[in-house]
């Protein structure tokens, strides 16, 4: 007994002066191994989170220094919530939103369950190659769309115009549907749709792919009783394939409302910063962006935040609501 | 030799001391500077060096938009401040009344013991409304307008019915347009942005006077925006904004046919703009006896600043010494402010891209020229404002008394914490 417990006596002690944190039953190690996630988070997230809180109901010059913070109360938000500017950027975010979101899905749904269904080996590369917009740089893309669409030199109004000065015998054929001169794609009207038509080729390879794994994770037997059942392969999709994507449609949904209404770079690049003419192509983040740092008035910019995000937030709740009711 | 082995190593290690107390005595600061302004700071930091040995310069610089969010931020939380700070004419007005910045009158700066030699308009715009001076201006942006003659010629328009006033200007571009086909000017927005800059009585701003009053209402405006129409209507702009790819193009190709802008633009046409048209543009006056500038840049201290006696040499050096001054010109076209380095043989040389034109002499005689212009910190937000209330105008046919006099509600909104 003695000769069996003495050994591990001295060696339990030298464990216990020895290596503080390997301790059992040591109650600080586990809370100073996980501290850098709390650091980094408190410091990076929380703090500038509420410190935006706070400047939202604060006027502030930023550059006069911290102690220029004078307090206004609900001040900003009325004044954001009154402004036609700030209006006119939330009905434009809006209008971006819809133009570029709708499509998105309505392309990715039956873009995913055809590579799904028609590839097997090719797959990955050709989800890869409809991934990439998604990785390339936002600056990257809009610069080159900008080009694409420029008024005089542009390669889309090549196109167009040539189709819509293509001539058989005298006549301009497809002259009705096709401009015969150049539209030049900076007009109020076309902003908008210019801004989504990049947002939606960007998002939609994103899409595609969360879709795709979703359809990966239907199991087949589903679909043999449909083939047992009769079902063609419409009946397939609409009956067994959707039903079956609503939970990965919530999220997909969920991540394009939050997206599109904090769009920022593409239509900032776009319009080169100054949301074009009519301010036709100004979201509301843009709204925020120019009225912190071109205006200098930090603490209207954190109550447009805040009613950005209470938006956002409101809207990811009816989206739940609507599509995520299943899931419980 | 035993003494003169001792006296040796004593002599090496006082010299080693006092080598030591010199290096401890030497002081880091630091420049921020954004591109190309840095790299004038970047040619005399050796100069600078050489001339004060115990002050050591580390430069930093971002980009420019970068460069002056993160002065803001510095500014805003008292931290990473350097010594020295560059600002843009495009922030000065902001920065200046913020009160972040040192007073550069006050002792023991007294700036004004030299601010006689630096051209005028330029210490309006960094001198905050209680008249504290804030920045020390480095180089400044003449306005000018550069203009195609091959085109001028072919349309039989000279170069004073040209810059005569705007209604011969507007009439000659109508000329071109019939003669050549190609637009006069890029935007009808250029107008009204240098027409609002002229006839400035004494004190005011562009927007707003000294004591804050809205001056957007006025007949000023309204020409402005009148003569900006009368263009649209007459079909001679090329509708796109400055730096867009539709506008280099039509530099390029000369179908924009003259572009008012910073005498600096000179240096952008040769450089990568038009490198084919050597020869083909000149440079004049803007018309209407129109005097502007077009950016600029300044040195300034930030109230926190560590080291700022060091600073102030620093800021002295880049912007009383004629050499350095004329380096920022050699360099990167940066124009002096200093009006002593304007004499230098350099401004008579020809111009060879601009058809061997003395074109420097002419944008140092605009420089003496330009009005002072009072600054404001709502100007920004009063410039989009007015910016949006053209637009209306030139896109919707809307009435200019109506926007001018709604652009002024909305400033008084905007700027509704006087």
């Amino acid at each position: 007994m003695n000769s069996i417990t003495s050994p591990s006596v001295p060696r339990k002690a030298s464990a216990k002066k020895g290596n503080f944190w390997l301790r059992k039953g040591n109650k600080i190690a586990p809370y100073f191994f996980i501290s850098p996630f709390f650091i980094i988070f408190g410091v990076f997230g929380l703090f500038p989170l509420l410190f935006s809180l706070y400047l939202s109901f604060h006027y502030w010059e930023p550059a006069a220094g911290l102690a220029a913070m004078e307090w206004v109360g609900l001040e900003n938000y009325i004044f954001a919530l009154q402004d036609d500017w700030f209006q006119k950027s939330i009905f434009n975010t809006a209008e971006i939103a819809l133009k570029s979101g709708i499509p998105q899905h309505a392309l990715a749904i039956p873009l995913a369950f055809f590579i799904h269904t028609s590839f097997t080996r090719m797959r990955n590369t050709v989800i890869g190659i409809y991934f990439v917009p998604y990785i390339t740089s936002t600056v990257a893309i809009s610069l080159v769309f900008t080009t694409l669409f420029s008024r005089d030199f542009g390669m889309v109004n090549q196109v167009l115009t040539s189709l819509g000065n293509f001539t058989i015998a005298d006549m301009k054929v497809l002259s009705w549907l096709f401009p015969t001169e150049n539209l030049d794609w900076q007009r109020p009207e076309y902003t908008k749709d210019m801004i989504s038509f990049v947002v939606f080729w960007r998002y939609v390879g994103w899409n595609t792919v969360l879709y795709l794994s979703a359809l990966q994770t239907i199991p087949k037997d589903l679909y043999e009783a449909a083939i047992i059942d009769g079902a063609n392969r419409y009946q397939q999709f609409r009956y067994v394939t959707l039903p079956m994507l609503k939970p990965m449609a919530f999220f997909a949904v969920t991540l394009t409302i939050i997206g599109n209404l904090q769009l920022f770079e593409e239509p900032f690049i776009i319009t080169g910063g100054t949301g074009g003419i009519d301010q036709a192509g100004k979201t509301a983040a843009m709204h925020m962006f120019i009225t912190a740092f071109v205006e200098s008035d930090f603490g209207t910019a954190s109550a447009i935040s805040w009613i950005l995000f209470m938006l956002i937030a409101g809207l990811t709740w009816l989206n739940h609501k609507l599509l995520g009711g299943s899931n419980n | 030799m035993i003494t003169f082995k001792k006296t040796a190593v004593s002599s090496l290690l006082c010299t080693a001391l006092l080598s030591g107390a010199a290096y401890a005595e030497q002081v880091e600061i630091t420049v921020s500077s954004f591109p190309n302004f840095n790299q004038v700071a970047e040619a005399a930091v050796p100069l600078f060096e050489a001339k004060y040995p115990n002050i050591k310069v580390k430069i930093v610089s971002m980009a420019y938009g970068d460069h002056h969010n993160a002065m803001t931020t510095a500014l805003a939380t008292g931290a990473s401040l350097p010594d020295v700070m560059s600002v843009e004419a495009g922030y000065i007005g902001r920065f200046a009344q913020s009160g972040g910045l040192e007073d550069l009158n006050a002792a023991p700066f007294n700036a004004g013991e030299f601010t006689a030699q630096i051209v005028p308009f330029t210490l309006p715009q960094a001198t905050s409304s209680n008249g504290a001076l804030r920045a020390i201006p480095a180089d400044i942006g003449p306005g000018a307008m550069f203009y195609r003659q091959d085109t001028l010629k072919a349309a039989g328009v000279s170069e004073a019915e040209l810059i005569k006033d705007w209604d011969s200007f507007i009439d000659a571009g109508v000329k071109i347009k019939e003669k050549t086909g190609n637009y006069l000017i890029s935007n009808a927005v250029d107008i009204k942005n240098i027409y609002i800059r002229s006839n400035l009585k004494e004190g005011e701003g562009l927007y707003f006077d000294k004591d804050h009053n809205i001056l957007v209402n006025s007949p000023r405006f309204k020409e402005a925006f009148r003569l900006a129409k009368q263009a649209r209507v007459a079909g001679i702009d090329a509708r796109v904004g400055a730096w867009s790819a539709e506008w280099t193009e039509g530099l390029k190709r000369g179908t924009i046919s003259s572009q008012m802008m910073g005498a600096w633009l000179g240096g952008h046409l040769q450089d990568w703009i038009a490198t084919d048209s050597a020869g083909l543009w000149r440079t004049s006056h803007l018309p209407n006896n129109a005097f502007a500038s077009w950016g600029g840049s300044f040195y300034a201290i930030p109230a926190k600043a560590k080291n700022k006696a060091e600073a102030w040499e620093f800021i002295k050096f880049m912007t009383t010494t004629r050499e350095i001054q004329l380096l920022g010109m050699t360099e990167v076209n940066a124009f002096p402010a200093l009006i002593e380095a304007q004499d230098d043989p350099f401004f008579e040389e020809e111009i060879a891209y601009l058809g061997n034109q003395k074109a420097r002499i002419q944008w140092k005689e605009a420089s003496v020229k330009i009005p002072t212009v009072a600054m404001d910190r709502y100007d920004e937000a009063a410039r989009q404002i007015v910016d949006d209330a053209l637009e209306k105008v030139l896109e919707h046919d809307a009435d200019i008394n109506t926007v001018l006099a709604e652009a002024e509600k909305q400033i008084k909104r905007k700027a509704r914490r006087r």
